[in-house]
């Protein structure tokens, strides 16, 4: 169980807008096809520590182990770190100049550089797996809130990452719209997936997780189990959250 | 009425005239203006980059060219620099409509480069795009959708200015317009057939720019 590869380990992880200490002293790992969420009130820091990850933000002090290898943006090429980590966004941030077939293979044809018509035929089989082959041609515009975030996972999916980050994927949609992007999520955390999830869904942390971290004011409150987490959390901090969000 | 009957004389008599005359214009402006997106898109990069050394660049272009009258920087080009290199007239209007009209495009395009949502730039990069090539299949593609009212209304903008060619010696509309007024005795009624022409072709491209706009508005 514990031999499985480290993905991503984060080490003493520091992050400062101006004033303000938004990451004090973060360690976590993220483990091969393991599911990581990350809980906490808006502002605890979780999302700049997603961003921090596929360097969106960049750390101001500590490490960002990437499969092994120590990244340091000044000198290792950030795209390439990027292509193999995937990110789907609370605001999903497709191309709306591109059809949902286009906005998939963008970056597998003009970054890996593959032929256009493997592309397509990858792409067709991400939609399918998303169910939306059918919305191929349509431009994103058209297409329902979580239709889009089913889209960008697909869009995401076609790098072949080797981690898949979460930066609250459901926060923007109505709420009949949750499920559908939800049983995508647990769908591709079932086929082992490595997965970081920053959302409010509760359900999805106690389920599909295999580690819940806690975060408060840009700490690690406490981290651990889901179930044993949402059924006996050992902080205050953590129960008094818990018992406003659940 | 028989004002009227030597307007329409004049309009069909000179028309060979001032056909030859648009397709100047039409040179001066179109060239003009596609020069002009080359030093708009040029700065407009530089602009972005937030560099201040480079954002100076950009501001002081762009104060000189708004600060001046566009008559007295063709006039540079054409008078003004005799003594170092004698540029044609064609040329001389052109580089300076082109510089003139860059400064406003250079404006136009940052402003439309930046009004494109910063999750489109983080989306390219997070698939392993990175910054440039984001900007070309993402950014500007968007940018350029968003600016092309702004781009129709400069091009006709720059179009009417390019009358002050006629200043150089040129035979386009308005220098056309001038000489047959001064020959003819008879200003007023070729200052109305060139003001015809100009408004035709006005028209022409303002609805030829609200069919490209709606066309690509489809995929909005």
């Amino acid at each position: 169980m514990d031999n499985k590869k480290e993905i991503i380990k984060v080490v003493k992880l520091n992050k400062s807008f101006g004033n303000l200490h938004v990451l004090k002293d973060i360690d976590m790992t993220v483990k091969e096809s393991e599911v990581v969420v990350l809980i906490g009130a808006s502002g605890s820091g979780k999302s700049t520590l997603l961003r921090c990850m596929n360097f969106l933000e960049i750390k101001d002090e500590g490490d960002i182990i990437f499969d092994g290898n120590k990244i340091d943006p000044k000198t290792h090429n950030l795209n390439k770190v990027r292509e193999r980590v995937g990110m789907v966004f609370q605001h999903f941030n497709l191309f709306p100049h591109k059809t949902v077939l286009e906005n998939v293979i963008e970056a597998p044809v003009k970054v890996k550089k593959i032929q256009k018509s493997q592309a397509v035929e990858e792409a067709m089989e991400l939609l399918n797996k998303v169910g939306l082959v059918d919305k191929r041609d349509e431009y994103p515009s058209k297409l329902s809130g979580g239709q889009k975030q089913r889209v960008a996972i697909a869009r995401s999916l076609a790098m072949k990452p080797d981690v898949m980050l979460f930066d609250e994927p459901t926060s923007a949609l109505d709420p009949e719209l949750v499920g559908e992007v939800l049983i995508t999520m647990k769908q591709l955390a079932s086929e082992g997936m490595t997965m970081v999830v920053v959302t409010h869904e509760m359900g999805f942390a106690r389920e599909v997780g295999d580690e819940l971290i806690y975060m408060h004011d840009g700490k690690i409150v406490e981290r651990g189990n889901p179930k044993d987490i949402f059924s006996n959390p050992k902080m205050d901090r953590t129960r008094e959250f818990l018992s406003k969000v659940l | 009425m028989s004002s009227l009957l030597h307007f329409f004389d004049v309009l069909i008599g000179t028309f060979d005239l001032f056909i030859k005359a648009l397709v100047l214009t039409l040179e001066i402006s179109i060239l003009a203006f596609v020069i002009g997106l080359a030093f708009g898109l040029f700065f407009a990069f530089l602009k972005v980059t937030k560099i201040k050394p480079l954002v100076m660049i950009v501001d002081f272009y762009v104060w000189i060219v708004r600060g001046t009258p566009l008559v007295v920087q063709i006039f540079i080009l054409f008078y003004g620099l005799t003594s170092l290199i004698l540029i044609p007239n064609f040329l001389a209007v052109t580089l300076a409509l082109a510089f003139h009209l860059g400064a406003y495009l250079t404006e136009i395009i940052r402003g439309a480069i930046e009004s494109i949502d910063k999750g489109q730039m983080e989306a390219g990069k997070s698939l392993g795009m990175g910054h440039w090539l984001t900007m070309r299949r993402i950014i500007l593609p968007q940018a350029f959708r968003r600016a092309i009212p702004s781009f129709g209304n400069q091009f006709i903008i720059g179009l009417k200015d390019s009358s002050l060619a006629s200043f150089i010696g040129m035979q386009e509309l308005f220098g056309v317009a001038k000489l047959e007024g001064s020959v003819h005795f008879d200003f007023m009624t070729y200052l109305l057939v060139v003001g015809v022409y100009y408004l035709l072709i006005v028209y022409i491209f303002t609805k030829l720019v609200n069919r490209i706009e709606w066309r690509l508005a489809v995929s909005d």
